[in-house]
C-alpha cells in the first residue's frame, strides 16, 4: 500500500510526479494534482459532452416574424398585454391606497377594507397572469422542442466500479473484519433508541385513574350554565324542559367541564322508566337517582366526547350532533342509533337542605369516550 | 346480441334511457324524503282578551283537530294549559292552522290578523292557564347582553339551530328552523313554550333577562355583515369544501386548459388571420 | 425556420449584464453548460393536467408567505383573558389568548382578515390540488417505473398535508375546531394499551389542558413545513432528473420528451399560472368568507353546534365515524371500541396504504418491468381505472356522509336514512364503480378500435346506387392515429397448471400466491386488441362492408362523393 511510484495519466501528458507520501494513504488521482480531467474511453455517462443539436431538436411553427400578419397580430397582442400590465399597476396602487386609507376596528369597516384590499390584489394578480399568458401565447414564437431521454440506469461498467470501490472501502475500514469493534459500536448506540421515549416522557402526566373520576361529589350544587345560578325542582317544573348544567365552583374550568358537563331533563309523571342497571357490582342507573321526574345525564357523549346536547322533547331522544349517536332519555339514555357504544352515565341527584338540586355522588362509571383501562 | 343491444342505436333509445334515469331518481328521492314527526303539546299560559270572539274563531278553525273544547283528539293534542304564548307563537308564525296532520309544521303564511290571534290565545288561556304572551319590553333585545346570550345560545340552542342560527337537521325528517325570520316575541315564546320537538326553557331556569340576552345575540348576529365576503350559508366547512372544488379547482382547471392549449397562429393561406386565443 | 433575430440597434442587449453578473457567478461556481442544458433549455411537456401539481406547489408557497404574516400576530396560548376588543359583541366574554389574537388579526390588523382567508383557502386548495394531482398521476400510470419513489414521496406529502391542515385550523381555539380536537383526543384515547398515555402526553394532561395549542403551533409552523419543504424539493428534483412523462402523441416515444423549453416559454407560463392561482385565491378571500371564528365563538367543552364538520379533507374520517355502527368489546377489565378504531384506521389506511402499495401490486400482477415515460390513456388500463374509480367512490361516499346532517337538512332526507345509505354504499358503491368503469373503458377501447379500423363517422351522408343512405367514415388523421395506437399490450403471464417445453411449471404461478397472481393477471390483461389490418372479432360477414364506406386496410381513404350529388355541399376540400 505504500505506493510511491510516480503516477502517470493514461495519455501520459504533463502529469506531475506524486510527492513523498506516508504509508497507508491512497495514491493521489491526477485530478487532485490540478490536471485537466481526462475523458475515459467509451464512457457514455450523463455528463458526457453531447452537443445541443443532438440533445434538442427544435421546431418552430407558424409564419416567420417578419411576416405582415405576424406583425399585425403581434401589435394587437402587445396592446392587450400592455393594457393588462397597466391594469396591474393601477390595481397595485389601489391596494396601497386602500391599505393606507381604509381603517378597520369594526365589522363594517373590516368588510370594506377586506373588499378593497382583496379586490385590488385579485385584479393585480389576475391581470399580471393574463398579461404574461397572452405574451407567451401571442408574442413569443411557437417553439416545440424534443429532448432526448438518456438511460437513467448507469451503465454496467460504472456500476461495477462503484461496487468495487465500495467493497474496497468497506474492507479497508475494518468494519467487517473486526467484529468486536462493530458490535461494540452498535451496542454503544443502542441507548439512543430510547431517546425519544426518555426525552419525551415529561410531555404529560400519566393518566392514572383521572379518567375514571369527575369533579362531582356528594352535595355539589348543580348550576345552570351561563347564568351560574343553582336550581330547584320547582324552577325546573315544566315538562319537556332541558338545560345544560355545570358543577358549582367549576363554571369556567374547561378541564373539569370536559367530563363534568351535565344535561338536565324534566319529564311528565309516568314517562320516566329508568331500569336499575349494574356494571359488575356497581350500580349505574336507577330511578332513585331522579328527583321529581328530573333526571341528570352526563353531557359527554360516550362515542368520542362531544357534548350530546340535542334534545327532542317529543321523541325523548338525546342526539349528539357530531356523529348522530342517539340516546333514549326515558330509559336511562340507552343507545338507539349511532356509533356510541354505551348509554350516557346517570348523575345521582338529590336535593340539599335549601331545596337546590345537588349531586348525591360522583358518576359511578367513567364518563365520556371508551379507553383501554375502562373495564 | 341481446335485445337491448340490438336496439341501442334507435332514436328512441336515448330518450328511453333518460326517462328511466329520471324515473329512478324520482322514485328513490320520493321514497327517502318522508314526513316528519308528531306535533307536541306545549305548556303555556294565557292573558285576558276578547274570549268570546276567540272561542268562536277557535271553534270555526281549530276544533276540527283540537276538539270543540280544546280537549284534543287523535289528530291533535289538548290545548288546555297550553297558554296564550304557545297559541301566539304557533299562529303568528303560520304553523297553525296545520296543513297536514302529523307532519312537522313549518313557518308559513299567516292567515289571521294579530287581533284574531290574540283573541284565540285569550280563549285558550281561559281554559287552563299557561304561559302568557310576553310584553314588548320583556323581549326587547336592547335590554340584553349579546355576549352572555352567546354563551347561553351556544350551550343550549346551537346544537339544533346552528352556531349562527342557520338551522339544522333533527331525527326522522324534522328540522330545527333557521332563526332569520323570527321576531323577538316569537323567539321568547318558543323558548317559553317549547314548540314541537324543541325543549321548554321556563322562566325558572332561563330568566327573562337570560332570554333577552339570547334574543339580543340572535337578532344581532343575523343582521351582522359578513366581513369576509359571502357567508356561504353560515353552515361551516361543508359549503367551503364545495366552493374550493367547484369554484376554485374548476376555475383553475379551465385556466390550465387555456395555458396549454394548442396555439392557432395566423396561417399562410386563406383570408386574413382572425384573432383567436 | 429561422429564429427571431436580435436587432442590436434597437433591442436591449443582454450580453453586457450577462457577462457581468453571470460571469461573476460562473467564475465562482461554474455550470454554464448545466444552466443551459438542465435549466434554460429543459423541455416541459404541454398538457393541462401536468399543471395540477403546480397548483399544490404554488399554494404551498402562498401558504408560507401568508403564514409568515399571520405568525407575527398570532399568540399560541390558551391563557384565559377577558375580551375588550373591536368585536364588541364579545365584550366581557372569557376566551383564550389564541382566540383573542385571531380576533385581533381579523378586525384590528389591516389586511389581517384577507391574509387569514387567503391562508385558509390556500390550505384547502393545496389539499384539493394534491388529490386531483394524485388522481391524474394514478389514472395515467405515471407512478410506474422509474417514478415509484416519487409516488411514495407524494403520498407522504399528502398525509402530512392533512395533519398540517388539521393543526392549522385548530390553532384559533374556536368552538368548531375545538370540537374537532375533542374528537381527535377521544379517538386517540381509545387506542388499545397506549391510547390514554398518547392522549395525555400530547395534550399535557386531560383534555383540553394548556399545552396543546403551543405544541400544535410549533408543529404547524416549523416541524411539518420543514419536512414538507424537504420532501417537495426532493419530489421536484426527482421529476427534474427523470424528466416529466408525456402523453401519447405522434412523435412521442419512450426515448424522448417533447414540449416547450423552460426559458422563456415555460418560465413565462408557469409565472402566469402562479399569478392566476394567487389571483384566484385572492378572489376567494375577497368574496367568500371562510372560517368565521367570530361566529363560532371561543371553545368551551359544554357547547356544540349542528353542522359541525371539519375541513373537507378530514371528511372521510368524519364520515366513517358517523357511518360506523356501535361496536365495542369489554374483556378482563379492558375496553376496545371498534366503533372508534375502525373509522380511525381503516378508510384512510385503505386509501393511502392501497395507493402506496399499488405500483408494486400492479407490477406483480402484470409482470410489467419496463420503464414507462409515456402515460396511459385511462381507458387503456381498465382495471387500474376501475380500481381508481372504486377508490374515489369509497372516499366520496364517506366524505359525503361526513356532511350527513347538512345533506339531511338541505335535501329533506331523514337523518338516519342518509347514514343507512352511506353504510350500504360504502361497500356496494366501490364494487359497482369498478364494474361499471371497467366496462366503460372496454367500450371506449372498442370505439377506438372502430375509429382506427374503419375511420370515424364524418357526418357526410352518401347515397348508394340502390338508394340506401350510408354515413361515410373518414380515416383518422396521423396525430389521432398515433394516439389511438399508443396502447400498451400486456402479455399474459403463464397460467398455473401450464408447463413449458421441459415440463416445468412457471415459477410465477406457484402456490396460493401464484394462483392469485394469475387471477389478477387475467383481469389486467383483458383488453380490446387493436389489429391494424383486417376486421377483428365481433364483425359478422354480413353487412360489414355495406354499413360504412369501406376503408379496407389501414390508411386508404374512404370513397368520397365526387360531386355526383347535385345539391350536396361537400365542405371538405
Amino acid at each position: 500500500m505504500s505506493d510511491m511510484e510516480e503516477t502517470e495519466g493514461a495519455e501520459g501528458a504533463g502529469v506531475p510526479v506524486a510527492p513523498h507520501r506516508v504509508i497507508g494513504t491512497p495514491p493521489p488521482s491526477p485530478r487532485l494534482l490540478g490536471s485537466a480531467p481526462v475523458a475515459q474511453e467509451g464512457s457514455e455517462t450523463a455528463l458526457a459532452l453531447v452537443s445541443d443539436e443532438e440533445e434538442f431538436q427544435e421546431h418552430i411553427d407558424g409564419l416567420p416574424p417578419d411576416d405582415p400578419q405576424v406583425i399585425v397580430h403581434g401589435k394587437r397582442a402587445e396592446r392587450v398585454v400592455v393594457a393588462c400590465f397597466l391594469l396591474t399597476f393601477i390595481a397595485g396602487c389601489g391596494f396601497v391606497a386602500a391599505y393606507v386609507g381604509l381603517g378597520v376596528h369594526t365589522v363594517d369597516k373590516t368588510l370594506r377594507s377586506n373588499l378593497a384590499l382583496g379586490f385590488s390584489m385579485s385584479v393585480m394578480f389576475l391581470a399580471l397572469g393574463l398579461g404574461a399568458l397572452i405574451w407567451v401565447r401571442h408574442l413569443m414564437p411557437n417553439v416545440e422542442v424534443t429532448q432526448q431521454r438518456h438511460d437513467l440506469r448507469s451503465d454496467e461498467k460504472e456500476r461495477q466500479a462503484t461496487e468495487a470501490y465500495f467493497k474496497e472501502g468497506t474492507a479497508n475500514s475494518g468494519f467487517v473484519k473486526r467484529p468486536l469493534v462493530r458490535r461494540t459500536l452498535m451496542l454503544g448506540t443502542l441507548p439512543l433508541l430510547a431517546a425519544p421515549v426518555v426525552l419525551l416522557r415529561d410531555l404529560g402526566p400519566q393518566p392514572g385513574t383521572s379518567l375514571r373520576r369527575t369533579v362531582w361529589r356528594p352535595g355539589l350544587r348543580l348550576l345552570v350554565q351561563g347564568t351560574n345560578q343553582p336550581i330547584t325542582p320547582a324552577q325546573f317544573s315544566a315538562p319537556g324542559s332541558m338545560i345544560t348544567i355545570v358543577p358549582d365552583g367549576f363554571e369556567d374550568n374547561q378541564d373539569a367541564l370536559t367530563k363534568a358537563a351535565v344535561i338536565l331533563i324534566k319529564f311528565r309523571p309516568g314517562e320516566l322508566n329508568i331500569p336499575t342497571r349494574y356494571a359488575g357490582s356497581t350500580l349505574i342507573s336507577t330511578m332513585n337517582w331522579t328527583v321529581d321526574n328530573i333526571v341528570a345525564y352526563s353531557k359527554i357523549c360516550t362515542h368520542v366526547g362531544c357534548p350530546v346536547a340535542l334534545y327532542e322533547q317529543t321523541t325523548h331522544h338525546i342526539l349528539c350532533p357530531c356523529h348522530q349517536s342517539t340516546f333514549e332519555a326515558t330509559t336511562g339514555a340507552t343507545v338507539i342509533f349511532g356509533p356510541a357504544p354505551r348509554p350516557l352515565p346517570q348523575l345521582p341527584l338529590t336535593v340539599d337542605s335549601s331545596g337546590y338540586l345537588v349531586s348525591k355522588s360522583d358518576f359511578t362509571q367513567p364518563v365520556g369516550p371508551s379507553f383501554w383501562e375502562r373495564g | 346480441m341481446s335485445w337491448i343491444n340490438a336496439r341501442r342505436r334507435r332514436p328512441a333509445a336515448g330518450y328511453a334511457a333518460l326517462l328511466l334515469g329520471l324515473v329512478v331518481v324520482a322514485l328513490v328521492y320520493g321514497a327517502l324524503t318522508s314526513q316528519g314527526g308528531v306535533t307536541a303539546a306545549s305548556a303555556a299560559t294565557g292573558t285576558q282578551q276578547d274570549i268570546a270572539a276567540g272561542k268562536a274563531l277557535f271553534q270555526a278553525t281549530c276544533s276540527s283537530c283540537h276538539g270543540l273544547d280544546a280537549q284534543g283528539t287523535s289528530q291533535a293534542p289538548s290545548l288546555i294549559g297550553a297558554g296564550a304564548a304557545a297559541v301566539d307563537f304557533q299562529m303568528s308564525t303560520g304553523r297553525m292552522p296545520a296543513k297536514e296532520v302529523g307532519a312537522e309544521n313549518e313557518r308559513g303564511p299567516v292567515t289571521f290578523t294579530q287581533r284574531q290571534i290574540h283573541d284565540i290565545a285569550g280563549y285558550i288561556a281561559s281554559l287552563g292557564g299557561g304561559p302568557p304572551i310576553p310584553t314588548a319590553e320583556q323581549v326587547d333585545p336592547r335590554n340584553g347582553d349579546p355576549g352572555v346570550g352567546y354563551e347561553l345560545f351556544s350551550a343550549n340552542c346551537s346544537q339544533c339551530h346552528g352556531f349562527a342560527g342557520a338551522g339544522g337537521a333533527l331525527t326522522y325528517g324534522k328540522d330545527a328552523p333557521a332563526l332569520t325570520a323570527a321576531t323577538p316575541t316569537q323567539i321568547y315564546e318558543a323558548m317559553l313554550t317549547g314548540p314541537e320537538a324543541m325543549p321548554v326553557f321556563a322562566d325558572g331556569v332561563l330568566s327573562p333577562q337570560a332570554k333577552r340576552d339570547i334574543i339580543a345575540y340572535i337578532t344581532q348576529t343575523r343582521v351582522e355583515p359578513n366581513p369576509g365576503g359571502f357567508s356561504l350559508g353560515r353552515t361551516g366547512p361543508v359549503t367551503e369544501g364545495i366552493v374550493i372544488f367547484l369554484g376554485g379547482m374548476g376555475f383553475l382547471v379551465l385556466i390550465s386548459m387555456w395555458i396549454t392549449a394548442k396555439r392557432r397562429d395566423p396561417k399562410p393561406t386563406g383570408p386574413t388571420g382572425t384573432e383567436q386565443k | 425556420m429561422s429564429r427571431p433575430a436580435v436587432n442590436s440597434d434597437t433591442d436591449f442587449d443582454v450580453s453586457k449584464p450577462l457577462k457581468g453578473t453571470a460571469g461573476w457567478l460562473d467564475d465562482r461556481f461554474g455550470g454554464a453548460r448545466g444552466v443551459r442544458t438542465y435549466l434554460l433549455r429543459k423541455v416541459y411537456p404541454d398538457h393541462w393536467s401536468f399543471l395540477l401539481g403546480e397548483i399544490a406547489l404554488y399554494s404551498f408557497i402562498i401558504l408560507l408567505l401568508t403564514g409568515t404574516f399571520l405568525s407575527f400576530f398570532f399568540v399560541p396560548s390558551t391563557t384565559e383573558v377577558v375580551y375588550h376588543g373591536s368585536y364588541v359583541k364579545f365584550d366581557g366574554i372569557r376566551m383564550s389568548e389564541a382566540f383573542q389574537s385571531t380576533l385581533r388579526i381579523s378586525f384590528d390588523v389591516r389586511g389581517g382578515l384577507l391574509m387569514r382567508q387567503i391562508h385558509h383557502w390556500a390550505a384547502d386548495l393545496f389539499v384539493a390540488a394534491l388529490i386531483i394531482h394524485m388522481l391524474r398521476v394514478f389514472f395515467t400510470g405515471a407512478y410506474r417505473k422509474p417514478r415509484e419513489v416519487n409516488w411514495l414521496i407524494g403520498i407522504t406529502l399528502f398525509a402530512l398535508a392533512l395533519i398540517e391542515g388539521l393543526f392549522g385550523y385548530s390553532l384559533p381555539d374556536d368552538q368548531l375546531s375545538g370540537a374537532g380536537l375533542r374528537i381527535f383526543e377521544g379517538v386517540l384515547q381509545g387506542v388499545p394499551i397506549v391510547g390514554t398515555y398518547l392522549a395525555f402526553f400530547l395534550f399535557g394532561g386531560p383534555f383540553p389542558g394548556h399545552d396543546i395549542v403551543p405544541r400544535m403551533y410549533i408543529i404547524h409552523v416549523l416541524l411539518i413545513p420543514g419536512i414538507l419543504l424537504a420532501l417537495i424539493t426532493a419530489h421536484i428534483f426527482i421529476m427534474f432528473w427523470q424528466k416529466h412523462t408525456q402523453m401519447p402523441a405522434k412523435g412521442n416515444t419512450e426515448r424522448n420528451v417533447t414540449g416547450q423549453p423552460s426559458y422563456p416559454y415555460f418560465v413565462a407560463k408557469t409565472s402566469a399560472w402562479f399569478m392566476f392561482i394567487f389571483g384566484a385565491l385572492a378572489l376567494l378571500a375577497t368574496f367568500a368568507q371562510i372560517n368565521p371564528i367570530w361566529l363560532y365563538g371561543p371553545y368551551t367543552p359544554v357547547a356544540i353546534s349542528s353542522a359541525s364538520q371539519p375541513d373537507f379533507y378530514m371528511g372521510i374520517l368524519e364520515g366513517s365515524l358517523r357511518a360506523m355502527p356501535a361496536w365495542e368489546w369489554n374483556f378482563l377489565g379492558h375496553t376496545v371500541s371498534f366503533s372508534v378504531l375502525i373509522p380511525f384506521a381503516l378508510p384512510l389506511g385503505i386509501v393511502l396504504g392501497g395507493a402506496a402499495f399499488w405500483p408494486f401490486f400492479e407490477r406483480w400482477a402484470t409482470g410489467d418491468k419496463a420503464y414507462h415515460h409515456i402515460n396511459d390513456r385511462p381507458r387503456n388500463a381498465p382495471v387500474r381505472t376501475g380500481i381508481g374509480m372504486a377508490a374515489i367512490v369509497f372516499y366520496g361516499v364517506l366524505w359525503a356522509e361526513g356532511a350527513n346532517d347538512v345533506l339531511a337538512d338541505f335535501l329533506h332526507i331523514p337523518l338516519y336514512t342518509v347514514t343507512w345509505i352511506a353504510r350500504v354504499l360504502t361497500i356496494l358503491g366501490p364494487i359497482l364503480a369498478y364494474v361499471i368503469t371497467k366496462r366503460i373503458c372496454l367500450g371506449l377501447q372498442r370505439k377506438d378500435r372502430e375509429d382506427l379500423l374503419h375511420g370515424y363517422e364524418s357526418g357526410i351522408i352518401r347515397q348508394l346506387p340502390d338508394g340506401e343512405f350510408i354515413e361515410v367514415h373518414q380515416p383518422v388523421n396521423e396525430e389521432r392515429r398515433a394516439v389511438l395506437e399508443a396502447k400498451p399490450v400486456l402479455a399474459l403471464m403463464p397460467a398455473p397448471g401450464s408447463k413449458d417445453d421441459n415440463g416445468v411449471p412457471p415459477p410465477s404461478a406457484r402456490g396460493m400466491l401464484g394462483k392469485a397472481r394469475a387471477v389478477a393477471n387475467r383481469a389486467f390483461a383483458e383488453t380490446v386488441p387493436v389489429e391494424a389490418d383486417g376486421h377483428g372479432n365481433g364483425h359478422g360477414p354480413e353487412g360489414a362492408g355495406e354499413e360504412h364506406a369501406a376503408v379496407g386496410s389501414a390508411g386508404t381513404p374512404a370513397q368520397l362523393p365526387s360531386g355526383d350529388s347535385s345539391d350536396e355541399d361537400s365542405g371538405s376540400s
